[in-house]
């Protein structure tokens, strides 16, 4: 079934919700190799999120809802994620303008546009120790899914797993792009913060999605 | 009006810091910080670059200098919710934030288009750009200190090269506001000049070269206003800048 508003209306509540609870996990990781200010960052950004897109009349699409989420987060996150996943909102929004519901493609249409708005942003690749190397993955993995034919759940799953599988991938790197680039070797072992609060994001959409299947 | 300068940078005591320092440089030029969070953090702010764009832009353009990467991020952010014709005005410099907002100040103050003061900035130093301005003043040195000696004996020579000397009485020497009104002077003749071998419309270079008090300047010109620009150059060292 495609999803509508009210998806991605649950969705942003389980990313506030998600981030909130991993608020000090993100602060550890980014304070090992960053500012440490990611998980305070990130939650006053969400939060803040949750509370505009409450205000929205009630004929809002889900592009509108996410415009909002984008807006929301730029002017309230402060740190590099602000503009990163300002944009990728941004342009993920700007992919699903007039839709009422987002089937499959739209879903892939959307992260392909948000994961181009944070490279175009960041100027980061795969590899480089970011966000990116959650969301190049997912956006792999939701359109492998969505050729196979599989359901607009099951592609967000398939996204947030791969996102996951990402973020690990992380631990070994050298930070080639952010602040943890100024550390060199020493960045080795930890995780990138931006990639873990990039898959918990994605799990809650796919989390959100089998829940607006099961009731249907 | 001149170019607008805005700087954002992770904090407001730094932005703060670079505006007053460039400023000092700098008198009538709209440079705005943009520094910390909302809350008076440390971070960057879209609302603070945002309003700052405006309150810098007269019309003229605005030249952006940022500190760390996401003061780089969140002022493109800022750009792209601009109206096209806003946007096209304001460009972000790849520069050091302090030397690219004091040679940009400079420039705006000179009167430098957008592009100029653009330009100024970036080539203010900073990594391999500053590697290779340092090399261009040593080189500029060499060939200063070879031709000096050979060129000695005819103060009027050649294709109208002339050469005078002055020296600096003032307690700062050739450096920070001394160095941009000399630079400033110096601007305003059609004539190329230098001061010790080095150009004397380049203010980076000119500081770089720490010249302090007491010691001798040797100016060279070539072009059709040459004499009035050694003349107007020579009268504004003997002043001493106005300072003791």
């Amino acid at each position: 079934m495609a999803l509508g508003r009210d998806f991605v209306a649950d969705w942003i509540a389980r990313s506030a919700q998600a981030i909130s609870e991993h608020r000090s996990e993100l602060i550890t990781l980014d304070r090992e190799i960053g500012d440490g200010d990611h998980g305070e960052n990130m939650d006053r950004g969400f939060t803040a999120v949750a509370v505009k897109s409450g205000d929205l009349p009630a004929d809002a699409t889900p592009a509108d809802v996410l415009k909002v989420v984008a807006t929301t987060l730029i002017s309230t996150v402060g740190g590099a994620s602000g503009p990163l996943y300002g944009t990728a909102f941004l342009k993920g929004s700007g992919a699903v303008v007039g839709a009422s519901e987002l089937d499959g493609a739209a879903i892939v249409a959307f992260l392909t546009a948000a994961r181009d708005g944070i490279v175009l942003r960041g100027k980061a690749e795969v590899g480089d120790k970011t966000m990116i190397d959650a969301w190049t993955p997912a956006v792999d993995a939701a359109a492998a899914a969505q050729q196979a034919g599989k359901s607009e759940a099951e592609i967000l799953a398939a996204a947030a797993d791969a996102a996951q599988a990402g973020a690990e991938s992380t631990d070994p790197l050298v930070a080639r792009k952010g602040r943890a680039s100024y550390l060199g070797e020493r960045a080795i072992g930890h995780r990138d913060p931006g990639s873990v609060s990039t898959t918990l994001i994605l799990r809650a959409a796919a989390e959100a999605a089998a829940d607006a299947a099961a009731s249907a | 009006m001149s170019v607008g300068i805005v700087v954002v940078s992770h904090s407001a005591k730094i932005a703060e810091g670079v505006v007053e320092l460039a400023g000092q440089m700098a008198d009538g030029v709209a440079i705005v910080a943009a520094g910390g969070t909302d809350e008076g953090g440390i971070g960057t702010s879209f609302d603070k670059v945002g309003t700052a764009i405006g309150e810098a832009d007269s019309g003229e353009g605005v030249v952006i200098l940022c500190d760390l990467g996401s003061a780089i991020m969140t002022a493109e952010t800022a750009l792209d919710f601009l109206d096209d014709a806003d946007r096209a005005r304001v460009v972000i410099a790849d520069a050091p934030i302090v030397e690219g907002a004091v040679a940009a100040a400079v420039a705006a103050r000179t009167g430098g288009d957008r592009d100029a003061v653009l330009a100024a900035a970036q080539t203010a130093g900073g990594g391999s750009a500053e590697a290779a301005d340092l090399a261009g003043v040593q080189a500029d040195a060499a060939t200063a200190s070879t031709s000096s000696s050979s060129d000695d004996g005819a103060a009027v020579g050649g294709a109208g090269r002339r050469v005078r000397h002055a020296t600096l009485v003032n307690g700062s020497g050739l450096h920070a506001r001394p160095a941009a009104e000399f630079v400033k002077a110096a601007s305003g003749f059609d004539a190329a000049i230098t001061v010790d071998g080095v150009d004397a419309k380049s203010l980076l270079r000119i500081m770089a070269l720490g010249r302090g008090q007491g010691s001798e300047l040797e100016l060279t010109a070539e072009g059709p206003d040459a004499a009035a620009a050694l003349d107007a150059l020579v009268a504004l060292v003997d002043s001493g800048f106005g300072e003791d």
